[in-house]
């Protein structure tokens, strides 16, 4: 069994566009998760999500690896975007697709939405 | 508890211009909107980090269960 602070490692590290939330795209359990799925949606963003509530540790671990105390959390290859705030300024102004498109690609897309476990 | 959070703000900010807003009037759901000559040439991530240092303490201990954050340079 991996350790949760390793499997989190690996979804920033390689995964294109990842989301730590508070529930599922199916099923959002926060304001500003829910503020961040939509702007990424928005962007046409290819995203892989992370429910952070099964498991305190996963959040706890995140923090400690980004640096930052609130979730959701937006990471583009590795890096760290911002939370809700954040990325609907950046979707709004339009930097958050130039940003995707610098680090994925001209033709970035959307694909369905995964949600990847952490346990 | 916003007028706690005014306070933080302002001693991490002197000078600046800080507003804090109970958005529910819970007292637990804040808009704070700080406006400072401190972020210019800083990425938003660096921002938004000056703010959550300020009000760490909040934050950690679950005093502010939402937060959103407006940062504004001097321009």
């Amino acid at each position: 069994m991996t350790e949760v602070s390793d499997q989190i490692k690996q979804v920033v590290e390689n995964e294109d566009v990842a989301l730590f939330m508070k529930g599922t795209p199916q099923l959002v359990m926060c304001g500003n998760s829910q503020r961040a799925l939509e702007a990424l949606r928005r962007a046409g963003a290819p995203v892989t999500v992370v429910d952070v509530l099964p498991d305190p540790r996963i959040r706890e671990e995140l923090s400690a690896l980004s640096g930052w105390p609130t979730i959701p959390q937006v990471f583009v290859r590795g890096e760290l975007v911002g939370g809700a705030d954040i990325v609907e300024e950046l979707e709004a102004s339009g930097e958050l697709e130039a940003t995707l498109r610098e680090k994925l690609g001209e033709d970035y897309g959307a694909t369905e939405e995964r949600v990847v476990t952490v346990t | 508890m916003t007028e706690r959070l005014e306070q933080l703000l302002r001693e991490a900010f002197p000078g600046d211009e800080v507003a804090v807003e109970d958005r529910t009037g819970g007292g637990d759901h804040f808009q704070v909107t700080v406006t400072s000559a401190r972020f210019d040439g800083l990425s938003l991530v660096e921002q938004h980090r000056l703010v959550y240092d300020a009000l760490a303490t909040p934050l950690a201990d679950g005093t502010i269960h939402e937060l959103r954050i407006k940062t504004k340079g001097s321009q």
